[in-house]
């Protein structure tokens, strides 16, 4: 503030602060070199520099509390979930570098700050012709709900006014309805083509930068280590500091009652990366953890599979073109390229080589099985053939207990938190007095729960499955040979089975329906119902999404095979 | 695509209550202690749309919890009850009165004493005129507490005249619980009701102090106004009262009659039979029939000889005078499908002869009677008993061989 020197570009003196300390140029947007000392410990941000230059921040209201505004909330909360992300193992350019200039250019291009007019300043002009009236004395005034189901009308300057102005109050009392300066604003203008931030969007700025630095943290697993609480999500605003009162429409944005789901982070991440222009994204190669060879390995791992498996895995990918380099990275914009999930694909390519080599109809894997065990009663020598059978046997025994785990887990999350919430100041001792009582009633009967004390946090781990070579009731399937299932034609390996039933003959338009199959368990065998419930349950989505990236392979796969069938038909028909 | 599957705070707590209500039917009260700690959150989402809130179920389920876990106190318990007091004041009678309960099951009269006392100095605005129904409960309860103490000193009472000397104070206390118990039985019973405790306790009152013009009048108005739902103990008590009284049998017989509409295997109609036999009307005695009949269709009185006994005689009684035959054959078409399968098979007559000879004998009469002197039965028991040279077997055996022909007339 203090700073008088001319602009170097456009010899203006209009200086503001980023984030990073540095001082630019408010007039043309020239960053200098010239750092200045973030003065104001208490608030992370300086994004809002140009409402701080003009003084008009207050710092000490009636409670305590002070200006805050919505985008600095998800500031915070960003730097929390990158810090979580650092401890986790992610190099540090991704919170000092790659999700900062994310955000920056977010912020820029969804005009909250950086640039000429940021949308919030609306609410200081308005506050200028706003009438010194109360909000209650005028009865025309929208009511609250109303405001908030108008969320989707679309209101030109004029309209704008009169409903950010009786709402929307930057003097005293803001805390009527939301902590923040523009909460209701925030809610409540249509802002889908700025893509308004969410918390679940937090997440997809998470991955976006996982995934232009490689990272090898999946989708999947991100989203897992949220829900374990390794990532701060829910009640993350508790860190808040204790200036930035959170309260009214603020609790509509920033406390979330569900956890995200996979196709929802994932679409908004492409929608965030094409929002914020960005360029192509580092390639993944070969050598890269999403790359399909990589976690295919990870995953027949995990699902206690032989490694012989991951040669086919291999052959399949390579055949299908799923593991080239222009596949599989991130071209943000591009609209013709089907989106990669690689965590789903890579469960798929495992799924489709389970069927190539087990054919998977309820009645084949089990006769291979016979014989595998046959050969294994009479021939000790040379490594145990793998059995499907058994492996089942054991692989169901130990997801299940899994699985109930996790039920009751997920019947047992806490949702909230010690600092409680409220709407309004009106049902603030309301609520204070609701959270005493449920604090008691939790000491009552948590001691009434006997020794049973809720474990600690299970450190995060890569691998929810794990199966040891060193067990010796033959529980670890890693090192069993597939010579049972295969045969040697003209030198190469193939399949016993020469059978393949394709899971649907025709892939749905997915930009219509949603997806590329519809799958119902009844239709189909329970072996393939058995090994898409192993993988829904490691990457917690539905069995649908592993389904369909199952059809999209086996159309690439067989993509001759139908394509003569499909013109065989229509020569038939003429 | 819509997310159904996405985990929100709604579903998870869903599944929260199921897994208490798995708890609770298996009786892991620790389990659902457990699972309760993570539910009571929920008194902080609104939930006013749902029909039963979360602070009902916890309510409700906490107290089930407290009642039976091993390691909780009625310290505990009654702690417990007050904050769910605070809860809804919607609920605060209920809750009173429920809690009243549980201090009677386990024994704290004077606990119960004075929680009924406070609820029934509850006002809240509104509340107080919506909550009606429970106060008059909370008021006739604490009646009931009353009379209660009115017994104790009554018997202290009667002791102390039985050793001959009189208890003014007694006394006095004695009618003053009395009056206060009256006054809220009798309120209690002006509303259409099942409150079987309340009445006996009021008639028990008043027969007490000699009003047996509001006792009879009390007890009609209980058996009879249709408003009340069907009760039959309202006839039984009424019955009982008017055995007491010394009434006719007319009345007497006019009483039951409901009861066996109702309650056709009620233990009454033993009695209601022996009345009704002896009656002097031919369709008194025909109803007799039927009653004792009905009666001996239900499972429980198969084994019950004193019933066996009223029905052989009663037929004894009709083929002896040759008259009315067919009202044995009206009552015995409906049953000579499946009463000799459940009344009269060979295993039964092995096992009745084993176990209640006089009870093999009455059912023998009736056997022999409806299904002839060759059926199973008969021809078991009536061998058995001669051999044993009981009394009575050989006469039972003349009987029914002279009165054989009766059995075509009656099964034809």
């Amino acid at each position: 503030r203090d700073f008088n020197e001319r602009c170097a570009q456009c010899s203006e003196v209009n200086w503001g602060l980023t984030d990073g300390g540095r001082f630019y140029c408010r007039s043309c947007h020239n960053v200098t070199e010239r750092t200045r000392e973030v003065v104001n410990t208490d608030f992370i941000t300086n994004s809002r520099v140009q409402t701080i230059s003009k003084g008009l921040r207050k710092e000490e209201k009636n409670d305590g509390g002070c200006e805050w505004y919505i985008c600095e909330g998800f500031q915070l909360v960003l730097k929390k979930q990158a810090e979580a992300l650092e401890a986790l193992g992610v190099c540090p350019q991704m919170k000092d570098e790659v999700l900062c200039n994310f955000w920056r250019c977010y912020l820029q291009k969804s005009k909250q700050a950086y640039c000429k007019r940021p949308a919030g300043e609306t609410i200081k002009t308005l506050s200028a012709c706003e009438s010194s009236t109360d909000v209650d004395s005028d009865p025309e005034r929208p009511s609250l709900l109303r405001l908030l189901s108008l969320s989707e009308s679309e209101g030109d300057l004029q309209t704008d006014c009169s409903f950010a102005s009786s709402v929307s109050k930057v003097s005293e009392s803001t805390s009527v309805y939301s902590g923040s300066v523009d909460g209701s604003l925030y809610l409540m203008k249509n802002q889908k083509e700025k893509l308004r931030m969410t918390m679940p969007m937090t997440l997809s700025f998470c991955y976006m930068a996982l995934l232009w630095l490689r990272e090898p943290i999946t989708l999947s697993e991100l989203l897992r280590f949220v829900v374990e609480g390794h990532i701060p999500y829910l009640n993350v605003f508790q860190h808040f500091p204790e200036k930035m009162k959170l309260c009214g429409l603020d609790l509509r944005i920033f406390c979330v009652e569900s956890w995200p789901v996979y196709e929802e982070v994932f679409n908004k991440t492409h929608e965030l990366a094409a929002f914020l222009d960005l360029p192509r994204f580092p390639d993944i190669t070969d050598s890269c953890f999403l790359h399909p060879d990589m976690l295919c390995m990870k995953y027949l791992m995990e699902a206690n599979l032989p490694d012989e498996l991951h040669n086919w895995t291999c052959r399949v990918v390579k055949k299908i073109g799923i593991g080239e380099v222009d596949f599989l990275t991130l071209m943000p914009g591009d609209k013709s390229t089907r989106k990669v999930k690689y965590d789903v694909l890579a469960a798929a390519v495992i799924v489709v080589v389970l069927k190539l080599l087990f054919l998977l109809d309820d009645h084949y894997e089990w006769l291979l099985s016979e014989f595998a065990e046959e050969r294994n009663k009479n021939n000790t020598e040379g490594g145990p053939h793998f059995e499907f059978k058994k492996w089942y046997e054991v692989v169901k025994r130990s997801l299940d207990v899994e699985q109930r785990k996790l039920d009751e887990e997920r019947a047992k999350y806490l949702w909230r938190c010690e600092k409680p919430l409220f709407y309004s100041v009106k049902n603030k001792s309301k609520a204070l007095k609701r959270r005493q009582m449920v604090v008691n009633l939790q000491n009552q009967f948590g001691k009434l729960s006997g020794s049973v004390r809720r474990a600690e946090k299970p450190n995060p781990s890569s691998f929810q499955l794990s199966w040891s070579e060193e067990n010796t009731d033959g529980s670890c399937f890693h090192g069993h040979s597939l010579k049972g299932v295969l045969q040697e034609k003209c030198g190469l390996l193939t399949a016993m089975n020469p059978d393949y039933w394709l899971c649907t003959v025709k892939l749905c338009n997915e930009k219509l329906c949603g997806h590329l199959a519809h799958y119902r368990e009844v239709e189909f065998p329970q072996s393939y119902h058995f090994v898409l419930g192993l993988f829904s349950f490691l990457l917690r989505i539905q069995p649908s999404y592993i389904h369909d990236e199952v059809c999209m392979i086996e159309h690439k796969l067989f993509n001759k095979k139908l394509y003569k069938k499909l013109k065989y038909n229509t020569v038939l028909r003429k | 695509s819509s997310h159904e599957h996405k985990l929100n705070f709604r579903k998870s707590k869903e599944a929260c209550l199921s897994y208490i209500q798995d708890a609770l039917l298996q009786k892991q009260w620790k389990r659902a202690a457990e699972f309760l700690t993570c539910y009571v959150e929920s008194l902080e989402k609104d939930y006013s749309r749902e029909h039963i809130g979360p602070s009902e179920m916890i309510w409700r389920i906490g107290t089930e919890i407290l009642w039976h876990h091993s390691q909780s106190s009625m310290k505990e318990f009654n702690c417990f009850m007050e904050q769910m007091k605070t809860l809804g004041v919607k609920r605060y009678l209920k809750v009173c009165l429920e809690h009243v309960f549980h201090l009677l099951c386990n024994g704290q009269i004077d606990e119960a004493y004075q929680n009924l006392s406070l609820a029934e100095s509850w006002r809240f605005g509104e509340q107080t005129a919506i909550q009606d129904k429970e106060m008059k409960l909370i008021e006739a309860y604490r009646g009931l507490l009353d009379y209660y103490s009115w017994s104790k000193q009554k018997n202290i009472l009667l002791e102390h005249s039985e050793d001959g000397f009189s208890d003014l104070a007694v006394e006095q206390e004695m009618h003053g619980f009395f009056r206060k118990a009256a006054v809220n039985l009798k309120e209690i019973i002006k509303i259409p009701g099942v409150w079987d405790v309340f009445v006996k306790c009021y008639v028990d009152l008043l027969e007490f102090y000699g009003d047996h013009n509001e006792a009879r009048q009390v007890l009609n108005e209980y058996a009879y106004n249709s408003k009340f739902p069907a009760n039959p103990n309202a006839h039984v008590y009424l019955y009982q009262f008017l055995k007491r009284q010394g009434e006719s049998k007319k009345s007497l017989i006019s009483a039951l009659k409901i009861l066996h509409d109702i309650v056709p295997s009620h233990e009454l109609m033993i009695d209601f039979n022996t009345m009704l036999q002896k009656s002097k009307k031919r369709k008194k005695r025909r109803l007799g029939l039927e009653v004792i009949f009905a009666a001996l269709d239900y499972a429980g009185w198969k084994e019950n000889a004193k019933a066996w006994s009223c029905l052989a005689r009663q037929v004894k009684q009709i083929l002896i005078s040759e008259k009315h035959l067919d009202w044995i054959k009206q009552e015995w078409n409906s049953r000579k499908d499946w009463w000799p399968a459940f009344h009269f098979s060979r295993y039964l007559a092995k096992r009745n002869w084993q176990e209640d000879k006089s009870l093999s004998y009455e059912k023998a009469l009736v056997a022999g009677i409806l299904l002839g002197k060759d059926c199973k039965y008969f021809k078991y028991v009536s061998h058995q008993g001669c051999k044993a040279q009981l009394k009575g077997f050989r006469m039972l055996k003349k009987f029914v061989n002279r009165h054989n022909p009766v059995y075509l007339r009656i099964s034809g």
